[in-house]
C-alpha cells in the first residue's frame, strides 16, 4: 500500500504512479471530485418532449436526465425509493407520463415526485406515508444548464456551475456562437468507447502535443501521401484528408501551438487545423453569421483559435467542429467514454457534413486515430501498475512556465505543463480527502519517503505558491 | 419448532384458480401509461423473381472470397473488390440513409480506404503491432434484385475477432450493390448494418469488417 499523502503523491514535476492504479485514491476521486463537482448530463435537445430520458454516471451513482411536462429538465438517481430497483433500463427513451417501477408498480412524476403507491393501505401507521419526501425518488442536489448543456452536482454546496467553469465556458459559447442561432442540437448517435485505463491518460492525451507526430504517424502518413496526389489531380482536395495529415506534423510544428492553462484543471488546446476555407460553402456560412451577429462579432467568433477545451477532469469539446467527448471513470483502470456531435442551427447542411467527416474518421468506434491512442493508454496503464518505476515524469520545459491571471502558460506547445496544471487541480479536490485519516490510509504526516520530499522541496512550495493565486 | 408445528402451518394453503378478469398490475391506477419502446428497424429481404442458380453461386463466390481477403489481411485485394465509385458504409444505426449525412462507424470512399490500408500496412502502426486476426462466417445470401449490369444483394455476417488474448464477436448484414464492369461484379455500395453498431466498445475496430 503506497503512502497517500498528497506533497508524496503529486510533486511540481512528477506523480507517484498510485494517482493512476490505486482504488482507495480512485474512491476518494469519486467522493471528492466527481460526486461533488458539475458533471455533464447531456445536452437539453436529447430529451426534446415530455417523458424522454437519457441515463447517465455521476461518479458511482446512475441517474437519469428527464423532461417534464412543464418542460423543465431534472437529473434524479435512476432508484426506486422502494426497493432500489432501476426505474430506467436503457440508455435513452421516453417514460410516458412518469416512471413505474418494474418490481412492484410503484409509480412517480416526471419530476421524480411520488404518484402512486399500490395498495397503499397496507402502510397504514408505518413510517411509510405518501407525503414521506423518502417515497420520492431523489434528486441531484442541483441542477444548471448553460446554453442549453446541462449540468448536475451531487453537493448541495459549492461554486455555481459558472464559477466551476470559469474561463472554460467558452467550450460552449464557441460551440453556440458558431451557429447562426446561437444554438446547437445534440445529434442522436452516442458512441461509447471502454478505455482500458485511468482516466486521466485521456485528459493528460488531449492537450499533449508532443504524442500526435509519434502515435499517429501511421494515419498521418498515408493522409498526406493521399491528399498531395489528389491536390494535383484536382487542385484541391477535401478538408478531411487534412483533419488526418496534420497529426504527423513535426515537432517544431506542434512546439508553435499554445496550450492555455486555466484554473480548476481546464485548459486550451489552440487551434491549428487552419478551418476556415473559402469555399462557397464556407462563403455562405460566414454570410449567415455576419447577418446574425454583425461583421465584427462574426469575425470573432470565427476566428477564435481553439482546437479543443478541456474542462477538467472529464471532458473534451472540440468546438470548432462540434465534438464532444465525455468521461464516466468506472474504475481505476477503466473509463467510459461517451462521445457526441452537434448540429449548428441555422448553419447550412454542408458545413454540418464538413465536421461530420472529423467525427466518422478520428471519433467513431473504426476510428483511425484513437485506435493507438487507446494502444497506448492501455500499455501505459499496465506498466503504471507495475513496479518497474514509481514515478511518471512531467519534467518537460519544467520551470519556465509563466503565470498570468492564474492562467498557465508555456513558449512550446510541446511543454508538459499541460500535466503540471492538472495536478494543481488535482490537488486542490483531494486535499481536504487526504488530509484526513481514513482507515487503511496512512496520514498526511506519516508522508514521503525521504528522497522523494528532499529532492523535491523547493519545487512543491513553488506549486503550493502557484496553486493559492490561481484558486 | 417443533415438527408437529411445522405440520400444522404446512397443512393449510390456497390455490389460485383461474384467472379473474384484471390481473393484480391491472388493478393498480394508473400504470398503463404509454412507454417509448425502441422502434422495429430489422429489414427482411426481396427475392428477386427468377434466380439463376449460376449467377447465385457467382454472388455467393464473391461474398465468400471477400470475407477470405479480410481474414487473410489481403487489404489492397479487397479494395479491388471496388467500383472506383465504391463506398463502404456501416451506419451507426439501421434508419440511416445517407452515408454523408449522420455519424457513421464507417464512411469510406476508395481514397479513404486507401489512407486505412496505408495505417494498418505502416511499420509504426503501433495498435497493429498485437497479434490479432478475424474469422468471418457470411451466409443467408439472398439475391434481392437482378439485371443484365446491376444486382442487390443481402447476406448476413458473423465476425470473431482475436486481438492479444480478448475475443470480441460482431454481427449483422451486409447488403451490397454489385455493378458490372470489365466483366466482373464490383461493388457500388456496401452497407453493413452491424448489429452491435450502438453497443459500447471494448478497444475499438481498426479495419473493414
Amino acid at each position: 500500500m503506497p503512502s497517500l499523502a498528497l506533497d508524496h503523491l503529486v510533486q511540481p514535476d512528477r506523480v507517484h504512479r498510485s494517482v493512476y492504479t490505486d482504488q482507495d485514491l480512485f474512491d476518494l476521486e469519486m467522493e471528492h471530485i466527481f460526486e461533488t463537482i458539475w458533471v455533464y448530463c447531456g445536452h437539453e435537445s436529447q430529451v426534446p418532449k415530455a417523458g424522454d430520458y437519457h441515463t447517465l454516471q455521476i461518479g458511482r451513482q446512475p441517474m437519469v436526465m428527464v423532461r417534464d411536462k412543464e418542460g423543465a429538465v431534472h437529473v434524479l438517481y435512476n432508484r426506486c425509493p422502494h426497493r432500489g430497483v432501476q426505474l430506467c433500463g436503457n440508455q435513452s427513451g421516453n417514460t410516458g407520463h412518469g416512471f413505474v417501477c418494474s418490481y412492484h408498480a410503484w409509480s412517480f412524476h416526471l419530476n421524480g415526485q411520488i404518484r402512486a403507491i399500490p395498495l397503499m393501505n397496507a402502510y397504514d401507521g408505518t413510517k411509510l406515508s405518501a407525503d414521506n419526501p423518502d417515497c420520492s425518488m431523489k434528486r441531484a442536489a442541483r441542477v444548471d444548464n448553460y446554453r442549453g448543456f446541462v449540468f448536475a452536482s451531487l453537493s448541495p454546496t459549492g461554486p455555481s456551475l459558472s464559477e466551476f467553469l470559469g474561463e472554460a465556458k467558452v467550450a460552449f459559447d464557441d460551440m453556440c456562437d458558431r451557429s447562426p442561432a446561437g444554438e446547437v442540437e445534440a445529434v442522436r448517435v452516442c458512441h461509447r468507447v471502454m478505455q482500458r485505463s485511468n482516466w486521466k491518460f485521456f485528459m493528460e492525451n488531449q492537450l499533449d502535443a508532443l504524442h500526435p507526430s509519434v502515435t499517429h504517424q501511421s494515419t498521418g502518413v498515408p493522409a498526406r501521401r493521399v491528399e498531395q496526389r489528389v491536390k494535383s489531380e484536382k487542385g484541391s482536395a477535401p478538408l478531411f484528408f487534412h483533419y488526418l495529415s496534420t497529426f504527423a506534423s513535426s515537432f517544431d510544428q506542434w512546439d508553435q501551438v499554445q496550450t492555455v492553462n486555466f484554473p480548476h484543471g481546464h485548459g486550451i488546446l489552440k487551434a491549428y487545423m487552419g478551418l476556415r476555407p473559402t469555399d462557397p460553402d464556407t462563403v455562405e456560412y460566414e454570410a449567415l453569421l455576419k447577418k446574425a451577429y454583425g461583421e465584427q462579432k462574426a469575425e470573432e467568433y470565427l476566428s477564435r483559435s481553439i482546437h479543443h477545451v478541456l474542462v477538467y477532469p472529464y471532458l473534451s469539446v472540440q468546438s470548432p467542429l462540434q465534438q464532444l467527448r465525455c468521461l464516466r471513470p468506472i474504475a481505476p483502470d477503466q473509463t467510459l467514454s461517451e462521445i457526441w456531435h452537434f448540429r449548428l442551427k441555422g448553419a447550412p447542411e454542408a458545413i454540418y457534413r464538413r465536421s461530420l467527416w472529423y467525427f466518422n474518421l478520428v471519433n467513431s468506434p473504426a476510428t483511425m486515430i484513437n485506435a493507438d491512442d487507446l494502444e497506448n493508454w492501455t500499455k501505459g496503464q499496465k506498466g503504471l501498475e507495475s513496479k518497474g518505476g514509481e514515478w511518471v515524469s512531467f519534467h518537460r520545459h519544467y520551470g519556465t512556465d509563466t503565470e498570468r491571471d492564474g492562467v498557465l502558460y508555456s513558449t512550446k506547445g510541446t511543454s508538459e505543463v499541460v500535466m503540471r496544471n492538472q495536478f494543481r487541480a488535482w490537488r486542490e479536490y483531494m486535499a481536504p480527502a487526504l488530509a484526513q485519516a481514513r482507515p487503511g490510509i496512512p496520514p498526511m504526516q506519516a508522508a514521503a519517503a525521504p528522497q522523494a520530499a528532499s529532492d523535491a522541496a523547493g519545487s512543491t512550495n513553488a506549486l503550493a505558491a502557484t496553486a493559492t493565486t490561481g484558486a | 419448532m417443533s415438527t408437529a408445528t411445522v405440520n400444522q402451518i404446512l397443512g393449510t394453503g390456497v390455490v389460485i384458480e383461474a384467472i379473474q378478469s384484471m390481473t393484480g398490475a391491472e388493478s393498480i391506477a394508473p400504470d398503463h401509461m404509454g412507454r417509448g419502446r425502441m422502434p422495429a428497424t430489422g429489414y427482411v429481404p426481396q427475392a428477386a423473381a427468377r434466380m439463376d442458380a449460376s449467377l447465385q453461386r457467382e454472388v455467393e463466390t464473391l461474398l465468400f472470397r471477400q470475407a477470405a481477403m479480410l481474414d487473410a489481411k489481403a487489404w489492397g485485394d479487397w479494395i479491388d473488390l471496388f467500383a472506383d465509385d465504391g463506398v463502404y458504409w456501416m451506419p451507426s444505426t439501421p434508419d440511416q440513409t445517407d452515408w454523408m449525412a449522420e455519424p457513421s462507424i464507417f464512411a469510406e470512399d476508395k481514397l479513404l480506404m486507401e489512407v486505412r490500408m496505408g495505417r494498418l500496412n505502416h511499420p509504426n502502426a503501433w495498435s497493429q503491432a498485437a497479434a490479432w486476426g478475424t474469422n468471418h462466417l457470411v451466409g443467408n445470401v439472398i439475391v434481392e434484385s437482378a439485371s443484365a449490369d446491376q444486382l442487390e444483394v443481402y447476406a448476413r455476417f458473423q465476425m470473431m475477432e482475436l486481438r492479444r488474448d480478448v475475443v470480441r464477436h460482431f454481427g449483422g448484414s451486409y447488403r451490397h450493390t454489385l455493378v458490372r464492369q470489365g466483366g466482373a461484379w464490383k461493388i457500388r455500395l456496401q452497407r453493413v448494418d452491424m448489429t452491435n453498431a450502438q453497443a459500447l466498445f471494448d478497444y475499438v475496430i481498426q479495419a473493414w469488417v
